[in-house]
């Protein structure tokens, strides 16, 4: 399988069809029990209703599409991968779209080449994907430029692109700090982008200790809960308010950071990652079986919303002695007030982390975390003592996170195990992925990108986490270091080493799922 | 006295199945160095597969059925195990050291969400096959009971363990593994193709959980999709606390989790047994990393 075709000049007859031979007989084997059979509930058992057709369309298609793969490889055939794709390309997106296509032509539906509108999306974005590799490999064969000339205007282009992320932030906070004016803006909307905001305070705490420390925290969630669960009892017993409550939300997740921190520390990368996962596990376990303080899997319900610094509440009477929010401002009555409130309550939460976590960087701590991230060992015989860096790495980020959840907590109003589980650390992990650990923009737009898009797409919800999942790979696969990687150190000697020198190299640009 | 070795039946029984998945993270780990966090997953798909196998060959004679639904889901979740690797690993050989277990996550999460879009989301019940069993101690109107499944499972587990591990240490393919363990590059400078034994790797590691898939399936008669995560983390954690990188570590490690799960789920709460483990795989990482049976690891620069 793994003998490759890379250095002859023209595909080898024999060799293509044993691959080509192999790639059916693998997709025979993962279709055919689980995507030809689906087990349907009936009297008496479990009974089998086949789906032959998609099965046998699945299977052409990957035989085609490993076809297309192997011919990409050889020169001269780029023409024939090109049409091929472009035409895959365009029955998926013509079956895909072929209601909305007919009824604008004018006439009746077409029958469907392909079975279901999921494999019309799959044939139709891997046709594209395929005819636009080989275009693009068409165009490089064309152009006169060598590989040192690509990789410099690459790498201008690359320059150009970080100067627009600093007019891309500015657009951004604007727009953060107007969004409740702006005249598409409604309850809806606001309720997206407290969301979205959420995410990205999550996914900025998250930052500190996966981004710049280098340390894979599976168990985030479990300090989101902390903080939430904190809140809400406080609230809830002793009748603290939102306001005296944040610190100590905040506080206490940051001690169950350091109490969680200090026998996990001294672990490597991945086993790191597991204990922390197995505590997140832990905390939600204990949430839900410590009935007589979390009230179990019913959750907590009726937490108190946030009041106006003191001044007033944001409900219609008024409660606690505390005018409603419109009288002590003098204006009619709105139930948006709250919203908007909430909405940037969160956005000045999420701006303190941005604020914070900029000046840390700064701080001989924030360099110590990226000596930590790039080589821990040489990190340690510099003489940093790492169990105290990586320490308060732990504390700061499990210390954000609680703040986020005390928000959770009073924006939602109600909350219960079902909120934290691991998917959700998969979640924020994956913003902070996504967005190139490390930088506080890419992980904004990664969290717009993976909170909002779901939001608008809601019809598709069910395919939400199968293309998370898969996202998350090809992230890995084809850009490693995140959406926007930003990983050069603060600090660099500047004569003897150009940026990007020091930046680890990267990974072999392996998009070839052959080889 | 008779609920304890009734407790101990149960835990052996479960832990077998723990120490079939361990093999696939252990292996795995021995031979790439990471947590094939998406291995879980794989043991899923393979009750998957034996549900689906068991309802088509409903009308055959019980063994025949059995053997045949073993076989069958050994051949495709092993093309899963396969296709995983060739598909979310291999491209990242070389990458940033976190890169893989980021993919093994996005592969796990992928899987499941897979699976349920294809089979739904509701729990597959498989009617129980194999009935009745001896009743090993009467003692004053409890029964000790020990099932003719659950005999089953145990010995097949230790004919599957004791020939896994004959193969490894005697076949050339098992040779190359080893070697491929200890020293990719010097491995393939002796002609052992590296990425086809590590392929293998994952192709064991699969036929293995996948028959822990048909006998969860046998011995529990219900299947969900989110069977594998804490099943796999139970398994990792069996796979630590043998000591990773070691096959009877592994075996040990999986029969100690089952009978620590059910012990403390007879005399404590089963509530908290779930926490038993982790509490475990993090006492293990804290104060013996190396396991029970491994090889403490050097860290090199």
């Amino acid at each position: 399988m793994s003998a490759t075709m890379d250095g002859d000049p023209r595909p080898d007859r024999g060799a293509v069809i044993k691959e080509l031979v192999l790639t059916a007989v693998i997709g025979l084997a993962l279709t055919v029990p689980l995507v030809s059979y689906q087990t349907i509930d009936a009297v008496g058992g479990l009974q089998l209703e086949s789906r032959w057709g998609s099965t046998a369309v699945i299977i052409v298609a990957l035989v085609l599409g490993r076809l297309g793969i192997i011919l990409l490889r050889t020169p001269g055939y780029e023409t024939w991968v090109a049409i091929g794709g472009g035409l895959a390309a365009a029955i998926g997106l013509l079956d895909l779209f072929r209601d909305s296509v007919a009824g604008m032509l004018g006439m009746t539906a077409w029958p469907a080449i392909t079975p279901t509108y999921t494999l019309s999306f799959l044939i139709g974005v891997g046709g594209a994907i395929l005819a636009i590799r080989a275009v693009l490999q068409i165009s490089r064969r064309a152009s006169s430029m060598s590989k040192a000339e690509r990789d410099a205007r690459a790498e201008a282009v690359g320059g150009q692109l970080r100067k627009l992320i600093r007019v891309f932030a500015t657009a951004a906070v604007l727009l953060a700090l107007t969004l409740p004016f702006l005249p598409f803006s409604n309850r809806y909307v606001l309720d997206v982008g407290t969301l979205i905001v959420t995410y990205v305070m999550l996914g900025w705490g998250l930052n500190i200790i996966v981004g710049y420390a280098g340390l894979l925290d599976l168990g985030f969630v479990a300090f989101y809960a902390v903080g939430a669960y904190s809140y809400a009892l406080a609230a809830q017993h002793l009748g603290i308010s939102f306001w005296l409550a944040l610190p100590f939300a905040g506080l206490l997740a940051a001690s169950f950071g350091l109490l969680l921190g200090f026998p996990v520390l001294r672990l490597r990368g991945d086993y790191f990652a597991i204990v922390t996962l197995g505590f997140g596990e832990i905390i939600r376990i204990v949430l839900i079986n410590w009935y007589d303080v979390t009230n179990g899997p019913d959750g907590i319900s009726g937490i108190p919303r946030p009041d106006f610094f003191g001044l007033a509440v944001m409900t219609r009477n008024g409660s606690d002695g505390l005018p409603p929010f419109h009288e002590y401002f003098g204006l009619p009555f709105s139930s948006e007030y709250r919203i908007i409130f909430l909405y940037y309550l969160i956005v000045a939460m999420a701006a303190l982390v941005a604020i914070f976590t900029i000046r840390i960087r700064r701080l001989p701590i924030g360099r110590a975390w990226e000596a930590l991230r790039e080589d821990d060992i040489a990190c340690a015989s510099l003489g940093i003592n790492r169990t105290s860096i990586k320490l308060a790495a732990f504390g700061i980020s499990a210390a954000w996170g609680g703040f986020a959840g005390a928000f959770f907590a009073t924006r939602q109003g109600f909350i219960s195990p079902e909120s934290f589980t691991f998917i959700e650390s998969a979640i924020i992990l994956a913003i902070v992925v996504m967005g190139g650990m490390g930088s506080l923009v890419g992980i904004a737009i990664a969290a717009m990108l993976l909170i909002g898009l779901p939001e608008v797409f809601r019809d598709l919800a069910e395919y939400r986490m199968v293309a998370f999942g898969a996202g998350l790979v090809m992230i890995m696969i084809w850009r490693p270091r995140g959406l926007l990687s930003h990983r050069e150190p603060s600090v660099l000697l500047a004569d003897r080493m150009p940026p990007g020198r020091l930046v680890p190299k990267p990974a072999p640009a392996s998009g070839e799922a052959g080889g | 006295m008779s609920y304890l070795l009734q407790q101990m039946i149960n835990g052996l029984t479960l832990g077998s199945i723990y120490g079939l998945i361990a093999i696939g993270y252990t292996m795995v780990y021995g031979i790439i160095g990471m947590i094939n966090f998406a291995h879980g997953e794989i043991y899923m798909i393979g009750a998957f597969v034996a549900v689906i196998a068991f309802t088509a060959f409903a009308n055959f004679p019980l063994v025949v059925a059995i053997l045949l639904v073993l076989l069958f889901t050994m051949l495709i979740t092993a093309a899963y195990g396969w296709t995983v690797e060739r598909v979310a690993y291999r491209p990242l050989r070389g990458s940033f050291r976190l890169a893989p277990l980021i993919s093994a996550i996005g592969m796990s999460i992928f899987l499941q969400n897979y699976i349920q879009l294809l089979q739904g989301a509701r729990n597959k019940p498989v009617p129980p096959m194999i009935q009745g069993g001896f009743t090993v101690w009467d003692d004053a109107g409890f029964t000790v009971q020990l099932s003719y499944l659950q005999i089953i499972i145990v010995v097949t587990t230790v004919v599957l363990m004791v020939g896994f591990t004959r193969f490894i240490n005697t076949t050339s393919l098992g040779r190359q593994q080893r070697a491929c363990e200890q020293d990719k590059t010097m491995a393939s400078l002796l002609g052992v193709n590296v990425d086809r034994t590590v392929s293998l790797t994952f192709v064991m590691g699969a036929a293995l959980a996948a028959v822990a898939g048909v006998m969860v399936t046998l011995y529990y008669g219900v299947v969900d999709f989110f069977l594998g995560f804490l099943a796999g983390l139970k398994a990792f954690t069996a796979a630590v606390l043998g000591g990773i990188g070691s096959l009877p570590g592994a075996m040990l490690g999986g029969l100690l989790i089952g009978l620590i799960e059910a012990l403390w789920a007879g005399y404590f709460s089963s509530e908290w047994k779930d926490v038993a483990a982790f509490s475990i795989l993090v006492l293990v990482l804290i104060f013996r990393p190396q396991g029970l049976l491994g090889r403490p690891e050097v860290e090199k620069v």
